[in-house]
C-alpha cells in the first residue's frame, strides 16, 4: 500500500469525490457525523458551497448534508481524482 | 427501598464497561452497522435511472448559487407577499360588507326586543364589531399567505434558506437552524418558540427564543399590509400600489432579520457569550407537494385558527374596549384618559396615546391592536362601520396621522414585545422568569429606541 | 386496565421520512408536516381502531440514530426500551435506504417486534429506484411493508401486518450485526454481568454494546426506572397490557 498524504475534506472542490479515512473531531459532533454516513472508508461527493462561501453541501449515502468549515476541515481522507464521474 | 442492596451493582457494571471500552468503539460500532446496511442495500436496491437521482442537486445549483441564492430568496418572499396583498383585497371588503349587512339585522332585532342601550353597546358595538373586524381584516390575507407558504415548506425550500443564511447566523453567534425557527415565526411566534427545540445548545436556543418576535407573525402581517397600503403606497394605483405595498412589507421583514442578527450578535458578545456550536443540516430532496391537498388543508387550518383567535381574544377585547370607552370620569372616558396620559411619551416615538394604548391592551394578541385603536379613535368607543379603506384612512388622518406615524406604528408592531401566548410559551420552555422578562423587555426597548430615532430624525430633517 | 385491551405502536425513523404523515393517515389527526428535518418537536399520540381493536400510536421525533447524542434521541430510545410498544414501526425513506437502514438495524438490536415501513415508494419509483422487498425482509428478519403515506398506498397491508404482529402471528428473527472481533469479545465479557444486574427484562446484548460505547445516560435511565428491582423477572411495562399489574 502506498502511503498517501491525507487531505482535508474542506479542500476538495465542488464536483470532486473524497474518501474518508479519519475524523479528527471529538464528542457528540463526531457521533453525529458517523450517524450521517461520514464513516471512514465511505465516499462523499462535494456538491456546492453556500452563496456566502460556507457551509458546503456534500452527498453522502444518497443524502445531502451541509457541513461548516469547522467540521469539514477536520475530516481527512483522499480526493478521488478520476474526472469521469457520473 | 434499596436499603438492602449492597454496593450499587450499576456502578460496578459501569466501571467494568469503562474498563473494557476503547477510544474508537463508537467508530467501530457505527462502521459495522454501516457495512451491514451497505451490504443489504447492494443486494436489494437497484438504480435504473441514474439521471433522475441528481435532479435535486441540479435545482440546488440554482436555488443556492452564489449569484441567484439570495435574489431568489428575496423574490420568493416578495411574490408571496404580493399575491397575499393582491388577493386579499376583494374578499376583505366583501366580508366587511357582509358583516355590515348582518349588523343591520342584528340591530333591528335588538330594537324589536327593546334591549337596553348598554347591552346593545357591549354586544354589538363592542363584541360583534371587534370580532368581525378581526375576521374580515385577518382572515383573507392569512388564508392566502399560509397555503403558499405551506407549498414552499412542503416542496423543501426552507432548508435551503437555512443553508444560504447559515454564514450570517454563524457570524452573529447564533445557530444556523434559527432561520427555520424564524420561518415558523411567520406563522405564529408562539408555535415558533416550541420549534426552537430543534436547536440543541441552550445558549443558541435562547437566542432564537429572544429574537423570534422580530419576524412578523400572523397577527401582525395584516397590520403591516394595511398601513403600508394606506400610507406608503398612497400615490399609486392598481398593480403599482400593490407592488409598492409589497415592497414596504418586504423591507419590514428584511429589517426584522437585520435586527435579529444584530441582537443575536450583541447578545453573544454579552449576556449569552459563547461560540456557535457545530451542527449539520440535511437538505432533503425537493418533493412536489400535493398541491390541492396542501392548499385546502392549510387554508382550513389557518381559517379555523383565525376564527378561534377572533372569538377568544378579539371578542373580549372588543367588550373591554367598549366598556372603557363608555365609563366616564368627569367629562372624559377612561379610555381617553389613559390615552391622554400616554400621549406625551408616545409623541416622542412618533405615535400617539391611543396607538400606545392599543399596543398595551393588545398584549394578549397582536390581532386586536388595530381594532382597539379604531375603537379608541371613534368618540363613541365603538368601531364604526368602516366602509372601505378610504374612510379608514380618513379616520387616521383626522387624528393627525402622517406617513411617519404609519411607519412608526409598523416598526413598533414589528419590534415590540411578543404577545401574551408567546410569553407564556417562552416561560414554559425556558422555565425562567428572568428570561421571560428579558424576552419582553428587550424587544420593547428596541422598539422604543428605533421609533424614537426615526421620529426624531424625521423631525430634525424637516427643520433643516 | 380492564378488558379493553389497547395496543401501543411507536413510530421511529430518520427525520423527514413521513412519520407524521403516516400518523395522520392512521389516526385522522392533523399533525403538522413539512419537508424539512425536525418538523416534529413535541411527540404526539393518537388512537385508531382496526378490526374492532384499539391501538395507541406515538409519533416520536425523527432521529438519525438511537445512541444518546441528543435529547430527542434519548426520548425515542427510552420509549422503545422502557415503554415496550407492542410494535415499533420503523419508517424508512425508500430513496435513501442505505442511511435509513442504520436506524432500522439499531432498532432491531433493541426489540424483535418491529415492522419496517418503506415510505416514499412513489418518490423511489419516480427516481427509478427498485427495491426487492421480499429479499430485504428476509435479510432483516422482520416484515417489510412498502407504503406511500401521502397517497395512502399500502396502508391496508400495513394495518394487517400490525394486527398479525400484535397477535403473535408473525415470527421475527431480527438480523444480528456482527461486530469486529475485539468488540464481540468485549461484549462476551460484559454480557454475564449485564444479565446479572439488569435481568432479562431488557435486551442484554444491546445494553452491553451501549455501555461499551460509554453511554452512561442509558444506565441512569435504567436505574431510575422505578419498578426496576435488580432481580428482574417481573414484567412491567408502561403500556396498559393485561399483563401489567
Ligand atoms: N411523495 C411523497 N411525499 C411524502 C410521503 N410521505 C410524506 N411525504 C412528504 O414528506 C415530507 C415529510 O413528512 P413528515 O410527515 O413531516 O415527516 P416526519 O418523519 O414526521 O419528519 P420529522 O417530524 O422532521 O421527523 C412532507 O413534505 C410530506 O408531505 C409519500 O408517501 N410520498
Ligand atoms: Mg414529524
Amino acid at each position: 500500500m502506498t502511503q498517501v498524504k491525507l487531505e482535508r475534506l474542506c479542500d476538495a472542490q465542488p464536483g470532486e469525490r473524497f474518501r474518508i479515512t479519519k475524523i479528527n473531531i471529538e464528542g457528540t459532533m463526531k457521533r453525529r457525523l458517523l450517524d450521517l454516513g461520514f464513516v471512514p472508508g465511505c465516499e462523499v461527493t462535494v456538491l456546492q458551497k453556500s452563496p456566502l462561501g460556507d457551509p458546503t453541501a456534500y452527498r453522502v449515502s444518497h443524502t445531502t448534508i451541509a457541513l461548516r468549515n469547522e467540521e469539514s476541515s477536520n475530516i481527512y481522507g483522499e480526493r478521488i481524482r478520476d474526472d469521469k464521474q457520473s | 427501598m434499596d436499603a438492602t442492596v449492597p454496593p450499587n451493582p450499576f456502578d460496578e457494571l459501569l466501571k467494568e464497561a469503562q474498563h473494557l471500552s476503547g477510544d474508537d468503539t463508537r467508530e467501530q460500532i457505527v462502521s459495522a452497522i454501516f457495512q451491514t446496511s451497505q451490504a443489504i442495500c447492494k443486494e436489494t436496491v437497484t438504480y435504473t435511472k441514474q439521471e433522475k437521482l441528481h435532479e435535486t442537486e441540479k435545482l440546488d445549483r440554482i436555488f443556492t448559487s452564489k449569484i441567484w441564492g439570495f435574489p431568489i430568496m428575496l423574490a420568493m418572499l416578495a411574490v408571496v407577499i404580493y399575491i397575499t396583498i393582491a388577493g386579499a383585497n376583494v374578499p376583505s371588503s366583501l366580508l366587511a360588507e357582509f358583516f355590515g349587512w348582518l349588523e343591520g339585522y342584528i340591530t333591528l332585532a335588538f330594537e324589536k326586543m327593546h334591549a337596553p342601550e348598554w347591552l346593545y353597546g357591549i354586544l354589538v358595538l363592542g363584541l360583534y364589531r371587534g370580532t368581525t373586524w378581526v375576521v374580515s381584516v385577518m382572515l383573507p390575507p392569512m388564508a392566502i399567505f399560509f397555503p403558499i407558504f405551506a407549498l414552499l415548506e412542503n416542496y423543501g425550500y426552507l432548508p435551503r434558506v437555512a443553508f444560504n443564511m447559515d454564514r450570517l447566523f454563524k457570524k452573529s453567534g447564533a445557530h444556523g437552524k434559527q432561520s427555520l425557527t424564524m420561518a415558523m415565526g411567520f406563522g405564529c411566534n408562539a408555535a415558533a418558540i416550541m420549534s426552537t427545540r430543534i436547536i440543541e445548545s441552550p445558549r443558541e436556543r435562547m437566542l432564537a427564543i429572544l429574537t423570534n418576535n422580530f419576524v412578523p407573525c400572523n397577527g401582525r402581517w395584516p397590520t403591516l399590509i394595511l398601513l403600508a397600503s394606506l400610507f406608503m403606497a398612497a400615490g399609486y394605483t392598481g398593480g403599482w400600489k400593490t407592488l409598492m405595498t409589497a415592497s414596504v412589507v418586504v423591507a419590514m421583514v428584511v429589517f426584522g432579520i437585520v435586527v435579529t442578527l444584530t441582537v443575536s450578535w450583541v447578545l453573544s458578545k454579552t449576556a449569552l457569550r459563547g461560540v456557535p456550536t457545530h451542527y449539520t443540516l440535511e437538505l432533503p430532496p425537493y418533493r412536489r407537494p400535493k398541491i390541492w391537498d396542501t392548499i385546502v388543508r392549510s387554508t382550513l387550518d389557518k381559517s379555523v385558527y383565525v376564527l378561534k383567535r377572533a372569538v377568544t381574544v378579539a371578542a373580549p377585547a372588543g367588550v373591554l374596549t367598549w366598556v372603557l370607552a363608555n365609563i366616564h370620569i368627569g367629562d372624559t372616558t377612561v379610555l381617553a384618559y389613559i390615552a391622554h396620559l400616554l400621549d406625551p411619551f408616545a409623541r416622542q416615538l412618533g405615535l400617539d396615546g391611543y396607538i400606545l394604548m392599543a399596543f398595551i391592551l393588545g398584549l394578549p394578541a397582536n390581532e386586536i391592536v388595530l381594532p382597539i385603536l379604531l375603537m379608541g379613535y371613534l368618540s363613541t368607543g365603538a368601531l364604526t362601520e368602516v366602509d372601505g379603506l378610504r374612510s379608514l384612512k380618513q379616520i387616521f388622518i383626522d387624528h393627525g396621522w402622517t406617513w411617519l406615524t404609519a411607519l412608526n406604528m409598523m416598526l413598533f408592531s414589528l419590534l415590540h414585545y411578543p404577545c401574551g401566548t408567546t410569553l407564556i410559551n417562552i416561560y414554559k420552555e425556558t422555565k425562567s422568569k428572568k428570561w421571560t422578562f428579558v424576552a419582553f423587555a428587550l424587544p420593547t426597548g428596541i422598539a422604543i429606541a428605533v421609533t424614537f430615532t426615526t421620529a426624531h430624525i424625521a423631525q430634525w430633517l424637516r427643520f433643516i | 386496565m380492564t378488558n379493553n385491551h389497547e395496543y401501543t405502536i411507536a413510530l421511529a425513523g430518520n427525520p423527514n421520512t413521513g412519520k407524521s404523515t403516516l400518523f395522520n393517515v392512521l389516526t385522522g389527526l392533523r399533525q403538522h408536516t413539512g419537508n424539512w428535518p425536525g418538523k416534529t418537536v413535541v411527540h404526539a399520540e393518537g388512537f385508531f381502531t382496526y378490526k374492532d381493536e384499539q391501538y395507541r400510536i406515538i409519533d416520536l421525533p425523527g432521529t438519525y440514530s438511537l445512541y444518546s447524542n441528543s435529547a430527542d434521541e434519548e426520548v425515542a430510545r427510552d420509549f422503545i426500551i422502557f415503554a415496550k410498544p407492542d410494535v415499533t414501526l420503523v419508517v424508512l425513506d425508500a430513496t435513501a435506504l442505505e442511511r435509513n437502514l442504520n436506524l432500522a438495524l439499531q432498532v432491531l438490536e433493541m426489540t424483535d417486534r418491529v415492522i419496517v415501513c418503506l415510505n416514499l415508494m412513489d418518490e423511489a419509483k419516480k427516481k427509478g429506484i427498485i427495491i426487492d422487498i421480499a429479499k430485504l425482509s428476509k435479510k432483516l428478519g422482520v416484515p417489510v411493508v412498502p407504503i406511500s403515506a401521502r397517497n395512502k398506498e399500502g396502508i391496508d397491508e400495513l394495518l394487517e401486518t400490525i394486527a398479525r404482529m400484535v397477535h403473535g402471528e408473525i415470527q421475527t428473527k431480527p438480523t444480528k450485526i456482527s461486530y469486529s472481533r475485539t468488540i464481540e469479545e468485549k461484549i462476551a465479557k460484559l454480557l454475564p454481568l449485564v444479565k446479572e444486574v439488569i435481568g432479562d427484562e431488557y435486551p442484554a446484548r444491546w445494553i452491553a454494546l451501549r455501555l461499551l460505547d460509554g453511554d452512561t445516560s442509558l444506565l441512569h435511565a435504567l436505574q431510575s426506572q422505578p419498578h426496576h428491582l435488580l432481580k428482574g423477572g417481573a414484567h412491567y411495562g408502561c403500556h396498559c397490557s393485561a399483563k401489567s399489574i
